[in-house]
């Protein structure tokens, strides 16, 4: 097991008053999420806006600091240690961005960017920190002469390469992509989801693959988590989620994306949530998802459903679970 | 909003007593201000200065004459001591003469500066905007001071066009009154109107490429309606909260030497005489008349900002 | 059913610092009364300004317009923005991605709608609020008569593209141009606003345009289909002729790259190779030549858009048809 996250929580909390400033809300990103991740696996995890995804990738990396809960990465305990403590260990985990404009610092030439991570945890030096750069580069598909351009010459799609080699460079065991491919063309993004593919079994790496196009998080992924407003609601296998979903929220979520083949899309039983998602400061008492739910009941408006094993090795947190 | 208006005021209350407090001191330190000296003559010998020390109670430790002086302020019986007449009574005469010269420039150069910002956004570029833009430069550049001299040498001494200053109350004549004050509302008035029709233009500009406009041409209304109603609307946001900060500067002290070298009775007028003779009481009040009023529109432009944009009024982004 | 809006080699050119940026380059096509004509394409293949400069939105400077766009018998390419009244609104409308960007932020919601319908039509005040309360119900918006005084940044990102929707079809015109209406929404609240315009068109014979990246947002809604690359057309044809007969490689190759939802994980995703060319100077022939992987001697020739294979299917590219044939049915069989 690489990856053990137990009831992890990030509220943030929303201050206001006179003259001191005291809590008078909580934003409650994440709030008690469980799941595991093994060796080589990718797991994605989907949800809308709001749902805590982004934040949980934070939290795990310890990029924010968790309100509470546990994260185990490798048997060691990441969460309530000192900056120092975390060092070592931050090697093994890396993390991809979503926007290739924003996460690459424009000042810098991409040769220092990728070589940043190398010179700061003394794995290289001067000739044969270049020499490694530049394999990087040529393994994400750029050329070596790459080395000393700045970001804003290349294309968005260029520009995650080069985030994919700067994430690559420790040979980490843990890539968090937080939604890689969202903000790139499409034809570009089969070009990036392919290198991601080739390098995990290259490199050894597991993935933690966040995304909110279901298509894409299917192909990429072993396991599926499917977030609503900072809890988990599904965790299963990639087919049996699109097969057999059980939580209504999996669904129906799967019933929006529309597919890019019109009699397949006209076949299919459409189903169509009301009303939008509810805000994560003041989340629904009981199932979260009840104010939407087409099959809720009084049971739904005060009980939270526990992450169950409905089937086997396919957990879901609902009172009326279907498919089973 | 009751707290955010409650939080302010407060804010507000802690400014004017840290700003008293540093003008306090700074008057105690500096050299040469040794006011019973001052007042006992030139010729004095220690023990006469040393009477009027007492009779001043300027012997008394630094603490127990700051809250005498504050308090005399509050009820209005603080005397000068180079005059020995009543401070806050003086002050108080001074104010139709400086309220009149800020509204009446403010009134000036707000209108001037909205055509000329509205006029060189929407000719951007071309002919009209240059010499608006030259014209915004020249009016920037040039010291208060110089342009009053000038005004007052060609256009009341050389053609006598314009009377040579001096404020003739409004309860007097309205006609008079307005005569009197043309040129130094002029005079106060152009510096703003260069800066303020730049920011409105600028912000204009700014405003025509969003999307709101866009979608305002894509409705179908005319360009004038979207000009005024989308573009400029938006654009005087900022433009109205920098009005409240500098119409507070103008009243607090800004308008001394427009007052100075039109010799107009005002608030202004009497702290130049303070400063120069560095007499405590007056420069005191003044300084406390000037800071209340800059803290004062401080606090309505903020109020003001949330009226008039519902974001900030009404909290961002609470899903109805 | 006869076309309602004609459009003819249109082209959009800026004049920048570094050359001129042939943005739209000869784009044609018609548009029938109560159509739903998608426009696909991937970022800088010109669909967005395409659609704006079809109401005389593209005001840059720098800009270049020329061609025809005829509607209704009339030409409303390059009309001024005072002689464009009567058609922006009344008889084409349009929405945009960001709702949040697209609605004055300092106007009540039904301000905004009251202040079109007032600039077109002699009403009054009370009676233009009433309409503006209507179409917010008809739009799906609860508690319209209360939220019509709300400002923009208090509604949902989905409530604020109905009310987009609600504003673009006060007086009821015959075409929406929609870019990008969903691209900014959760799948979930996109398929809410899809339903909503789906039922639009049907309900009044409502003609769109919508601009798109994503091709399955077309298969569910679109009845014809353009596929534009690096500023022209590439493949114009119906709905099922698009996703079971493509004939250009370009578009072969975006169908091939989907990740799709329903089906299990394949080994590869098919990729396109290189990245879209240069709009200061594209290639002199066939512009999507340097990443075809069918690229002969032809392709230097730049292809005219035309039917080759008879019907209403133009393309762009020189290939034989049964190639096309061909090719086309294999990418289909490829994904079952």
């Amino acid at each position: 097991m690489l990856l053990e996250v137990t009831d992890l929580v990030k509220h943030f909390p929303i201050r206001s008053g006179v003259v001191v400033d005291r809590e008078v809300a909580r934003v409650r990103a994440v709030d008690g999420v469980s799941f595991t991740l093994r060796e080589g696996e990718t797991l994605g995890l989907v949800g809308e806006s709001g749902c805590g995804k982004s934040t949980l990738c934070r939290a795990i990396l310890q990029l924010t600091t968790p309100t509470s809960g546990s994260v185990r990465f490798a048997g060691q305990e990441l969460v309530g240690r000192s900056r120092r403590e975390l060092r070592p260990m931050r090697r093994q985990m890396q993390m991809i961005f979503q926007d290739p404009f924003a996460s690459l610092n424009p000042r810098k030439r991409v040769g220092q960017i990728i070589g940043d991570p190398l010179e700061l945890h003394g794995l290289a030096r001067g000739s044969e920190l270049k020499r490694r750069v530049q394999d990087l580069l040529d393994r994400v598909g750029l050329q070596a002469e790459h080395y000393n351009r700045f970001p804003h010459e290349f294309s968005g799609g260029q520009r995650q390469r080069i985030g994919i080699a700067r994430a690559l460079a420790l040979r980490p065991k843990l890539i968090v992509a937080d939604e890689p491919v969202s903000a790139l063309d499409v034809s570009v993004q089969a070009q990036i989801i392919n290198l991601l593919e080739d390098v995990q079994e290259e490199f050894g790496l597991s993935y933690l693959f966040v995304a909110h196009d279901l298509g894409v998080v299917r192909h990429v992924s072993d396991r599926i988590a499917v977030m609503y407003l900072g809890k988990i609601v599904e965790d299963s296998g990639a087919d049996e989620l699109y097969d057999k979903p059980i939580h209504p929220y999996t669904n129906a979520l799967l019933s929006a994306v529309p597919i890019p083949d019109p009699r397949q899309n006209s076949a299919r039983e459409r189903l169509v949530l009301e009303g939008d998602v509810p805000s994560p400061i003041d989340p629904p008492p009981g199932c979260r998802f009840h104010t939407r739910c087409p099959w809720s009941t009084e049971v739904c408006t005060s009980d939270e459903p526990a992450l169950l094993d409905h089937r086997p090795k396919h957990l879901a947190a609902c009172h009326h679970p279907q498919n089973v | 909003m009751a707290r955010f208006v409650a939080r302010r005021l407060l804010g507000m209350t802690a400014v004017l007593f840290a700003i008293s407090v540093i003008v306090f001191l700074i008057f105690n330190v500096i050299p040469n201000s040794d006011p019973a000296a001052r007042i006992a003559g030139k010729n004095a010998d220690p023990a006469l200065i040393a009477r009027v020390n007492a009779d001043l109670g300027l012997d008394k430790p630094l603490p127990v004459q700051y809250l005498t002086m504050m308090k005399q302020i509050f009820t209005g019986q603080l005397t000068s001591y180079a005059k020995d007449r009543n401070v806050v009574q003086q002050i108080w005469e001074g104010v139709p003469a400086t309220f009149s010269l800020c509204i009446g420039a403010a009134v000036l150069w707000m209108s001037l500066a909205i055509l000329f910002g509205y006029l060189s956004a929407v000719h951007a570029g071309r002919f009209a905007d240059r010499a608006l833009t030259i014209l915004s430069l020249v009016g920037i550049s040039m010291p208060v001071f110089w342009l009053a001299a000038m005004l007052l040498y060609f256009l009341s001494f050389k053609v006598e066009l314009f009377p040579t200053g001096s404020y003739v109350p409004l309860t007097e004549s309205p006609g008079d009154w307005a005569y009197h004050l043309i040129l130094p509302w002029f005079t106060l008035a152009v510096l703003f109107v260069g800066i303020y029709s730049r920011v409105l233009r600028s912000n204009m500009l700014d405003a025509m490429n969003e999307d709101y406009v866009r979608t305002a041409r894509a409705k179908g209304l005319s360009e004038r309606q979207v000009r005024i109603r989308h573009v400029l609307r938006n654009s005087m946001i900022p433009v109205i909260t920098l009005f409240g900060l500098d119409f507070g500067m103008v009243v607090g002290g800004g308008a001394i030497l427009t007052e100075t070298v039109y010799n107009l009775d005002g608030v202004g007028l009497y702290a130049g005489e303070a400063i120069r003779s560095l007499d405590l009481p007056p420069l005191m009040a003044v300084v406390m008349f000037g800071a209340f009023f800059i803290v004062f529109f401080n606090t309505i432009v903020d109020i003001l900002y949330a009226v008039l944009d519902p974001r900030i009024r009404l909290g961002e982004a609470a899903p109805a | 059913m006869s076309a309602i809006m004609t459009v003819e080699d249109l082209r959009v050119s800026f004049a920048t610092e570094d050359g001129v940026v042939k943005a739209v380059d000869g784009v044609s096509f018609e548009l029938a009364a109560g159509e739903v004509l998608a426009i696909v394409g991937e970022s800088g293949c010109g669909k967005s300004v395409t659609a704006q400069t079809l109401t005389g939105l593209t005001r840059a400077s720098n800009a270049r317009i020329t061609g025809s766009v005829n509607y209704r018998g009339r030409e409303i390419n390059g009309l001024t923005d005072n002689q464009l009244r009567d058609v922006r609104g009344e008889q084409i409308a349009m929405v945009f991605q960001d709702p949040m960007c697209a609605l004055n932020p300092v106007y009540r919601v039904g301000d905004q709608i009251t202040e079109m319908i007032r600039a077109h039509r002699d009403v009054s005040k009370k009676e233009a609020k009433a309409k503006a309360i209507e179409l917010l119900r008809s739009v799906g918006i609860p508690n319209a008569d209360r939220r019509v005084r709300l400002y923009p940044h208090e509604f949902s990102g989905g409530m604020r593209q109905r009310v987009m929707i609600a504003m673009a079809l006060a007086l009821e015109p015959d075409v929406l141009i929609a870019d990008e209406p969903t691209t900014a929404l959760d799948v979930t609240i996109q398929a809410q606003i899809l339903q909503l315009i789906d039922r639009l068109n049907r309900e009044r014979d409502l003609a769109v345009i919508i601009i798109t990246h994503d091709l399955g947002v077309v298969a569910e809604i679109a009845d014809r289909v353009l596929v534009m690359y690096a500023g022209q057309v590439v493949e114009d044809a119906t709905l099922d002729e698009i996703f079971y007969e493509p004939k250009h490689p370009y578009t072969w190759g975006l169908l091939g790259s989907l990740a799709r939802l329903d089906q299990p994980r394949t080994t590869r995703l098919t990729q396109i190779s290189g990245a879209p060319p240069s709009l200061l100077a594209p290639p002199a022939g066939c512009r999507f030549a340097p990443r075809c992987s069918h690229v002969f001697d032809k392709c230097t020739e730049l292809p005219p858009l035309e039917a080759r294979t008879g019907g209403t299917h133009l393309d762009r590219c020189w290939l034989d048809p049964d190639i096309k044939a061909h090719r086309g049915s294999e990418r289909v069989a490829h994904h079952g």
